[in-house]
């Protein structure tokens, strides 16, 4: 079965579509820019406030250059261009893109085409670019649905922007519309959340991913708190999580991962195979890939990269050979995040029976059984992947 | 010549105390040209060691007291002088310091002869600084003390006053002959001990030591016998020829006794056999230091230790942090309680963990110790008030003059143990200075506190207090505990007991969230790395039943309740 047969036939959640998820073949496009950083991101991104714009299209000729230098990996069932800001790219270039993609290693029939569009980006016109460079699906970078968040986080749109852009999608015959949402900003209240909830429901999208927001070293979130501002919490973002999930499993979203919900037959398959532990390939700057038992990465610095690839050499920084215990070990720590949870292998055996699973499955937080091991309470992922990664060859 | 010749320890130069007593021999030429030889001992002033105080009192014939003139009458001044006294002993009031530009060396001596009698024109006055008064202090020394007496050709009798181990010879005494002669090649016995020894080498100390053959009566010097063991030469003991020896010893002897106990435990479990090494060299130098392994759930493999007072406890700790490069954590000090049982038998109890069962339990005593404490009069309601509150009770008070008092209590030791000293000084600006005795064992009413993590009681917090503070223990403790243990996948309840009486609760609530939201561009690496960063700092957890307790939690916990 095909990845789109299958992505019909399955719910997102199912245990069959996770595994299958494993064998897709995915391509990530990193694009950099942004109009601006905002205050909790450390990304490997380019501030076009800064230095002005940037020349998008001797990036997108050097990414297109390093497509040609890959190795082949057979046709891809999954595209996504990731940032940054992809949607601050002339769908031309996206479309260059996505030709040598088509050159190089070919597309699945029905392969899936997914970018992130900003709202502020967005017009009829442009989606239309979109829909003729050959994208199926459209995430949007909404992430509140409060002026007040919006502006703590310090991005550029207003809460109308986000509806014009999902309607604008829909209009321009996009099939597949998704939302990303953060959480949990002290500038966020109990009820402000509960607006943007019942905003993100009205929309009537196809997914939807929340992510609770994480206070990353050395960005300006960072220097705020430590100079006194409120911190986010980990308990109201625990309560802020459930509260989402119930509302939106009550709204026909399945979660089929800690931080994405989708509807039947909209599962994002670039993300549900990564987190099955699929190979992908990736370009662009700071990319990582992940292929053969190796995971490699790309200068995270512009004028490395474009020198790189001017050498004619691939921009790799660094590479990682993974045997196949630990290539096992991530199968395990990757597939915990997922809703269907991961094989129970020997190893993921080893760990329920291990000490500290038996304490997570007594706590109500991991569960092993019909052949899955998977975490019932996803705030708790990292507890869980934390101790599974310590399990070894030799424990009982 | 250096400073603080006879602070021979780098412990002792540092912090400019004496904590090992130390012998001399000077030559000294009279004003009148008359030759004289001048045994010195100079010993620790402070009440921890006034057991090595009392026997070098017993070696000689007389004493100089020194006050600081900026200080005048301390509490230690007082009860060393009350030593010298019971001893018989000649007393030569001196006044040091007079150089400082604070001294009122009229009003130590007024404080002086009011402690000794006499006339305040009786104390010399001097600075070991500028050399003032020097020289004055030597005459009157060989004016007012007597020679020593003792009969040269009756049977050995010497007392052992202090000794130290020395890698190369052994164990060396210092001894004061008061009978007889003491010569290489005799065989000697200790009478308390009852074990005969090879006189190997004997000499006097300059304080370099100088090799004499043999030491007469009344003579002071030191005695090798290539002994190894420390324990067996005890200080106070008395020597006398093997053969045809002298039949009563020269005073009592007495063990010097342990008043503080506490746990110590390294904080790394492997360092505990260098522990073991540690307290054995240290004990070379210091019977009166008794330590026994004892094992805690919460802090591994460490030892009881025994201590003469909080200063000992301090310096020994220090010594083996310092010396041995050891990384230590030590349980709330605690006295030696008597556990009376219902079976009418009674149990020694040096710590929590030895306390018997509230079933076996009829009543514990407790002891108590004369207090003195001397401060200046303005203080004397703030002090009075502070003793009030750690059950003391209120003996004499004397003025030494106007402006300063000597108060007696009767007072258990274990305040004094808890925060007295601190508390004291605190709130007399560090002006009140304190000397205490052994008293008396009383009856009191003592419950072991525990304290529980999940409903499982951690042997390392529990504690013996009198009832009156046992509620305040336990919730300081259980609310420290609070903000150091992290939030575990479970509620984790924290409860003060005694017995089965819960008296303070507070609870780690369970951690909710513990997830990070998403990978950047699939970077796995990364947050691989994160994860397993993050799990190595969970190496050093214990575990506690099923609660998970950081190593240093047990530390802190511990180290805020010393403060
Ligand atoms: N200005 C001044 N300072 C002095 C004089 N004599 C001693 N000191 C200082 O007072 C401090 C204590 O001196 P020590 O000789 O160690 O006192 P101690 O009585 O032996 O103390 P313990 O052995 O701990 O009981 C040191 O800092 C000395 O330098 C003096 O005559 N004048
Ligand atoms: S738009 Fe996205 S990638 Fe760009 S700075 Fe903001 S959070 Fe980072
Ligand atoms: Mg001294």
């Amino acid at each position: 079965m095909d990845p789109t047969d299958s992505t019909a036939e399955y719910p997102p959640d199912s245990p069959v579509l996770a595994d299958l998820a494993a064998s897709w073949k995915s391509a990530y496009i990193h694009v950099p820019f942004c109009a601006r950083r905002c205050p909790y991101c450390d990304f490997a991104i380019v501030d076009e406030s800064a230095g002005g714009a940037a020349d998008h299209t001797t990036y997108i000729g050097a990414v297109a250059a390093e497509i040609g230098m890959a190795a082949d990996f057979g046709p891809l069932d999954a595209v996504n261009f990731g940032g940054g800001t992809p949607s601050r790219l002339a769908p031309e270039l996206l479309e260059r893109v996505i030709g040598a993609l088509e050159v190089q290693f070919g597309l699945s029939e029905g392969a899936e085409m997914s970018l992130e569009v900003n709202p502020e980006d967005w017009s009829d016109e442009y989606g239309r670019g979109l829909v003729d460079a050959g994208f199926t699906r459209v995430s949007i970078g909404a992430q509140s649905f409060d002026p007040a968040v919006l502006d703590a986080l310090g991005r550029l749109h207003d809460p109308d922007a986000i509806a014009r852009t999902v309607s604008g999608v829909r209009t321009v015959g996009i099939s597949s519309v998704g939302i990303d949402l953060i959480f949990g900003h002290p500038a966020e209240t109990a009820a402000s959340w509960e607006r943007s909830i019942a905003a993100a429901m009205a929309l009537e999208v196809d997914h939807i991913s929340t992510y609770s927001l994480t206070v990353e070293p050395g960005t300006a979130l960072s220097r705020e708190i430590r100079a006194g501002a409120p911190a986010p919490d980990d308990d109201v973002q625990a309560d802020r999580y459930h509260r989402f999930c119930d509302v939106a499993s009550g709204h026909g979203f399945v979660r089929y991962e800690v931080s994405n919900h989708a509807r039947d037959g909209h599962v994002c398959r670039y993300n549900l195979s990564t987190w099955a532990h699929g190979e992908y390939v990736a370009f662009g700057l700071g990319a990582h890939d992940h292929r053969w038992g190796r995971r490699e990465r790309n200068h995270r610095r512009l004028d490395r990269y474009l020198g790189a690839i001017e050498a004619g050499e691939r921009p790799r920084v660094g590479v990682e050979h993974l045997d196949d215990f630990h290539q096992e070990r991530d199968r395990l720590m990757l597939g915990l995040r997922l809703a269907a949870g991961t094989p129970l292998t020997p190893t993921a055996e080893r760990f329920a029976a291990s000490e500290a699973g038996r304490r997570f499955i007594q706590a109500g937080i991991l569960e092993a059984g019909d052949g899955r091991l998977r975490i019932i309470e996803p705030m708790m992922t990292d507890a869980v992947a934390r101790e599974a990664l310590s399990v070894s060859w030799h424990d009982c | 010549m250096r400073d603080q010749v006879l602070d021979e320890m780098d412990l002792e130069r540092e912090r400019g105390i004496t904590i090992k007593a130390n012998a001399v021999r000077i030559d000294y030429t009279a004003a009148n040209g008359d030759e004289y030889e001048l045994n010195l001992i100079d010993t620790p002033g402070h009440v921890d060691f006034s057991y090595e105080v009392s026997r070098s009192l017993a070696a000689c014939e007389g004493a100089l007291l020194l006050v600081d003139a900026s200080q005048g009458v301390e509490a230690q001044t007082l009860a060393n002088a009350y030593l010298a006294v019971e001893s018989g002993l000649e007393i030569i009031p001196v006044v040091n310091k007079i150089d400082l530009a604070a001294a009122d060396p009229d009003r130590a001596a007024g404080e002086l002869s009011g402690v000794l009698g006499g006339d305040p024109g009786d104390a010399v006055m001097v600075s070991a600084k500028s050399g003032a008064g020097i020289d004055d202090l030597l005459e009157a020394i060989v004016e007012t003390l007597p020679p020593p007496g003792g009969r040269p050709e009756a049977p050995l009798r010497a007392l052992v006053f202090d000794s130290y181990y020395d890698t190369y010879r052994g164990v060396v005494a210092l001894v004061r002959v008061v009978d007889g002669s003491l010569t290489e090649g005799e065989r000697v016995r200790l009478m308390a001990r009852g074990v005969d020894l090879d006189v190997d080498e004997v000499g006097v100390r300059r304080p370099k030591i100088e090799r004499t053959g043999s030491l007469v009566a009344g003579e002071v010097g030191y005695l090798m016998t290539g002994v190894k063991d420390i324990g067996l030469i005890r200080v106070g003991d008395t020597l006398t020829n093997a053969d045809k020896g002298a039949s009563e010893p020269l005073s009592g002897y007495d063990e010097p006794k342990p008043m503080v106990f506490s746990g110590l435990f390294p904080t790394d479990g492997d360092d505990f056999e260098r522990l073991r090494e540690a307290l054995d060299k240290l004990r070379l130098n210091d019977s009166s230091l008794l330590y026994q392994a004892e094992t805690s759930r919460a802090l591994g493999f460490g030892f009881r230790v025994g201590f003469l007072g909080l200063l000992h406890m301090e310096i020994v700790r220090e010594r083996l942090e310092r010396e041995y490069s050891l990384d230590l954590v030590a349980t709330a000090p605690s006295v030696e309680y008597r556990a009376n049982l219902v079976d009418g038998g009674q149990q020694i109890v040096h710590g929590p963990q030895d306390l018997p069962d509230s079933g076996r339990l009829l009543s514990i005593e407790e002891p108590y110790v004369k207090v003195m404490i001397i401060t200046p009069s303005q203080y004397i309601g703030t002090v009075m008030e502070l003793v009030q509150s750690r059950r003391g009770e209120m003996g004499e008070m004397n003025y030494l003059s106007p402006e300063r008092v000597e108060l007696h209590y009767l007072m258990p030791l274990a305040e004094i143990v808890f925060d007295f000293f601190d508390m004291l000084k605190s709130r007399t600006r560090g002006y009140a200075s304190l000397d205490y005795e052994p008293a008396e064992y009383r009856i009191s009413d003592l419950v072991r506190v525990d304290i529980l993590l999940n409903a499982q009681s951690v042997d390392a917090f529990s504690t013996v207090v009198h009832k009156d503070r046992a509620y305040a223990y336990g919730r300081a403790m259980v609310h420290k505990l609070r903000e150091l243990i992290p939030r575990q996948l479970f509620d984790v309840p924290i409860q003060a007991a005694i017995g089965s009486r819960i008296i303070a609760r507070e609870t780690v609530k369970a951690k909710r969230k513990d997830v990070t939201a998403k990978c950047y561009g699939g970077d796995i690496t990364r947050k691989r790395k994160l994860l397993e960063r993050q799990k190595e700092g969970k190496k050093r957890m214990k575990m506690v039943g099923s609660v998970e307790v950081p190593q240093e939690a047990f530390v802190a916990a511990l180290r805020i309740s010393e403060d």
